[in-house]
């Protein structure tokens, strides 16, 4: 995907698909009120995720590439443990390394999210040498 | 007896203006008041050692903090780095303020820098240099701006009156929050319906608890998040509560969900926090946002935003926000450039401090610009509010600089509100939320502020709240509401928003929607390389921008005259006698009236009818045992050779000249036409007592006397704003119907009752 490629909406609306496959062109109003339409074909999906980081990386943006790589894999994740993990990483939040180790393990094991994993040891690893590993609260 | 005044009375005088409520803190590096630079700052610096970063600014690898430790991993490019940081500082500046030099030049170096660096370039430029570079780095070419809708009692139907408002106005984005924190599903709702009236396109965001609102965006009721805050010391992150990586994991799972997602940093939070570890504002700043590039979000709400009233206090305060920007958008983010907390109470300040981003232009110039009135802003008064948008619509004008609003003829904007309660209220009624009566909807429509609403009130809104989240309604819940009450084109539009999140167009950096379509750094790209180049504004957007109301133009101004000329005639009678000659009578004064007077202009611009005019100044003249001769020039319509016209044909000498609108002249005929008697300049302020005055003093001057000249008192009004307009207008009427060389013409005046 290149910038040309860019806004898939536009160049592409029949590839753009949401979660149950169905296709954004076919995503009317008509469609929703015939109750054939649920949040679920209106929720991004990790190929969309990483059309866009393609492209970010093809007008220098590499970063936000990364972030997007990041988001497409937590797409499957359900929000729960999303919460869950963003609670551990907040300061004090975990008692020791080990919480947010096994979160990462969860995050590569289950929903073969390496990226995020790497993310969140790497937040151990820092955490650990900072101190951040005190009650707060 | 001494009568030594012990003060300056000025001193009281400015005492009392607005500007006295802000107060300024002393400069004080030690204490964190200092925009710029402080002794405590590193110099810019970088190791690199095996493809590792080991020391940042002058600190070591093993003494990296959070912030230093993920700028090293996630921001700095390597392979740029040391040819970056190699370069002469003010070298750099230069090549901002270069328009040959292009942005993405500029914008790989800044991927190799470090915030000291950064800081250290920036620093150098004056603050009219950094509004250019600003102009020239930021990301997207078209501006944009954020409206903040919100009221003091999260009244729902108040929000999506003011949502429909705001969207008119043309806000690319509008923001809410809350009273009461429960109420957020309440807000989002009502702002989601209200957004989506009139058109569609309108990013919506519900600042509220991190959790929470993460849950109302997967409801799809809002597009966007921005209050993901980030801090330039370590201390002052985790005692809000958060770390560099927690951080960057909620802009994964924003992304993740198909939010849009910038972050929040501004100079003075780490003040404000207590941990300032003794740097400048700019610095701190330069750290957070090299950190928000690193976590990979595509923009920063940055310039300030909270901590930029404190800023304001210091020395080189507002140009500190300018400069951080100007750092934001050289790292290639996405900027809402503040804008919004009110940093002063003084109006002045207020158009001082936007005035940079409007010409320069900003991806969304204020993030937060209140468009409802300044108690209503939950976020605390804006830079401007609704008080003050009219203002801001006139300066767009002023310099033809695109603010992205667009002024909205006040018969739509009461329609729009009035489709926004309905809206609401139908699905409320749908949904089984609530009822909104017609009396809530009546008042809310017509209300400027949510003092003069008779609707829910914060409880009410909490319990609608609630059962939102109770009931676990989603926007597609929403949508088939609107769609089943009639609403088909609100819900085309609020289904068109949330559909966006499909295709993650709008996560790319500075996307906006305009005219349906998606717009952001990838498709409309700063192209600025100099005149020509860059934004500019069309002349169809010139043309928008021009359009406030009540603009007057020559066919205005006649047909308010003409309202007059009809009540005129049945009070004066002006018959022409022919040609004017010298007079000889040394009992007379003659008064010079210009062309159009009585003909087809009939008041003085204060609003007195011209008959009343002519029977004081006779009146006057008469009184003093004199006699009045009305005469007509018709070769000059100019105040002054009125004047001196009549006086050269009076027989005592003196003249009176007056022009139509009321400016009028004592002359003496052996004066030169500018060095008049007694001169009436302001005629807006001059009343009939001044011009029974004139009469009198002219009558003085032919009897020989010296009497005390008439003083019309100013309060200091803008006169020339007020009134020049209309006066040229009017006075073009004048001149239109001089002829060079046409005779005088003698006039007897009559007066009916």
């Amino acid at each position: 995907m290149k910038r040309s490629d860019y806004p898939l909406a536009e160049t592409a609306p029949h590839d753009v698909k949401g979660q149950r496959g169905k296709a954004y062109a076919d995503i009317t109003l008509d469609a929703v009120i015939s109750g054939d339409v649920t949040m679920e074909d209106l929720r991004i999906t990790p190929q969309a995720l990483r059309a866009q980081a393609s492209i970010a990386r093809d007008v220098n943006r590499p970063t936000l590439a990364k972030n997007f790589e990041r988001g497409a894999e937590l797409v499957a994740v359900p929000q729960e443990f999303i919460m869950q993990c963003y609670e551990l990483l907040r300061p004090g939040r975990a008692k020791s390394k080990d919480d947010l180790l096994a979160a990462a393990r969860t995050m590569r094991d289950t929903y073969e999210a390496t990226d995020i994993a790497a993310f969140i040891e790497e937040a151990a690893q820092a955490y650990e040498e900072r101190g951040l590993f005190v009650k707060r609260f | 007896m001494s009568h030594t005044p012990n003060r300056w009375k000025r001193y009281a005088d400015w005492d009392a203006r607005p500007l006295r409520l802000d107060r300024f803190a002393a400069e004080d590096p030690a204490h964190g008041f200092s925009a710029f630079s402080s002794p405590a700052d590193p110099k810019p610096g970088i190791g690199i050692k095996a493809g590792r970063v080991i020391s940042i600014d002058g600190v070591l690898e093993r003494d990296f903090d959070m912030i230093d430790r993920f700028i090293a991993r996630h921001h700095l490019d390597l392979d740029i780095a040391l040819e970056a940081m190699a370069m002469d500082s003010g070298e750099v500046a230069r090549m901002l303020v270069d328009m040959h030099v292009p942005r993405e030049k500029l914008v790989r170096l800044a991927h190799g820098m470090t915030p000291a660096k950064l800081a250290d370039v920036v620093s150098r430029l004056n603050a009219l240099e950094i509004a250019f570079a600003y102009s020239k780095m930021r990301a997207r070419k078209t501006p944009g701006n954020q409206a903040h809708v919100t009221n003091a009692k999260d009244d729902p139907l108040q929000l999506a009156a003011d949502a429909a408002t705001a969207v008119a106005f043309g806000f690319d984005e509008i923001e809410t929050t809350m009273r009461v924190s429960r109420n957020a599903w309440s807000n989002a709702l009502a702002c989601a319906v209200g957004g989506a009236v009139g058109r569609w396109g309108t990013l919506f965001q519900c600042s509220s608890e991190e959790a929470e609102e993460l849950r109302i965006g997967m409801a799809g009721f809002t597009s966007y998040a921005e209050t993901v805050s980030v801090y330039g010391t370590e201390k002052s992150f985790t005692d809000g509560d958060d770390t560099p990586w927690s951080k960057a994991f909620l802009a994964a799972a924003y992304a993740s969900r198909g939010i849009k997602m910038r972050c929040t940093s501004g100079a003075g939070s780490e003040l404000l926090m207590g941990f300032h570890e003794s740097k400048s504002l700019l610095y701190l700043e330069a750290r957070c946002l090299c950190l928000q590039r690193g976590m990979g979000v595509q923009g920063t709400q940055n310039g300030g935003i909270d901590g930029a009233p404190v800023t304001a206090t210091v020395p080189g305060g507002v140009r500190e926000l300018m400069a951080e920007n100007l750092i934001a958008v050289w790292l290639d983010l996405e900027c809402a450039s503040g804008n919004d907390a009110r940093t002063t109470e003084s109006e002045i300040r207020v158009g001082a401090k936007i005035l940079p981003y409007l010409v320069a232009g900003s991806d969304l110039i204020c993030s937060g610009f209140g468009s409802i009135l300044a108690y209503d802003n939950s976020f605390n008064p804006s830079l401007f509010n609704g008080e003050e948008l009219e203002d801001y619509l006139v300066l767009q004008r002023d310099f033809e600089a695109d603010g992205g609003l667009t002024p909205l003829p006040e018969s739509r904007a009461t329609e729009l509100r009035q489709r926004a309660v309905e809206a609401l209220g139908a699905v409320f009624d749908e949904l089984g939320l609530a009822q909104a009566t017609d009396k809530m909807k009546g008042s809310v429509v017509a209300a400027s502020g949510s003092l003069e609403t008779e609707s829910f009130t914060p409880r009410e809104a909490s319990i609608i709240s609630e059962k939102i989240k109770e009931q676990g309604l989603d926007v597609v819940a929403v949508i088939k509401a609107l769609a089943k009450r009639g609403f088909r084109e609100e819900a085309e539009n609020l289904l068109a928003v949330v559909k966006l999140r499909l295709s993650g167009d709008y996560l790319q950096t500075s996307a906006m929607v305009r005219d349906g379509r998606i717009v952001s750094a990838i498709n409309d790209p700063n192209d600025y390389l100099g005149p020509g180049s860059g934004y500019r504004v069309s002349e169809e957007r010139r043309l928008e921008l021009n359009s406030i109301r009540d603009v007057i133009d020559q066919k205005e101004v006649l047909r308010q005259e003409a309202q007059h000329e009809k009540p005129e005639k049945a009070r004066i009678g002006y018959k022409s006698l022919g040609e004017a000659h010298p007079g000889d009578a040394k009992n007379e004064v003659v008064i010079g009236i210009s062309p159009a007077f009585g003909l087809k202009l009939f008041q003085t611009t204060a609003g007195h009818n011209l008959s009343e005019i002519l029977s004081t100044l006779t009146g006057a003249i008469k009184a003093r045992g004199l006699k009045p001769r009305i005469v007509r020039f018709n070769h000059t319509a100019d105040t002054s050779f009125l004047g001196l016209s009549a006086a050269r044909l009076s027989g005592s000498g003196i003249g009176i000249g007056i022009q139509a609108k009321g400016t009028a002249v004592i002359h003496q005929r052996d004066r030169l036409p500018h060095n008049n008697l007694e001169l009436f300049s302001n005629a807006p302020i001059t009343r009939i007592e001044h011009y029974k005055g004139m009469g009198s003093n002219a009558a003085a001057y032919a009897l020989g006397e010296m009497p005390e000249p008439i003083v019309v008192p100013t309060k200091g009004e803008a006169m020339g704003s007020r009134y020049h307009a209309r006066t040229a207008l009017i006075y073009a009427i004048e001149t239109e119907l001089t002829r060079e060389g046409a005779a005088p013409e003698e006039i007897e005046v009559s007066f009916k009752s």
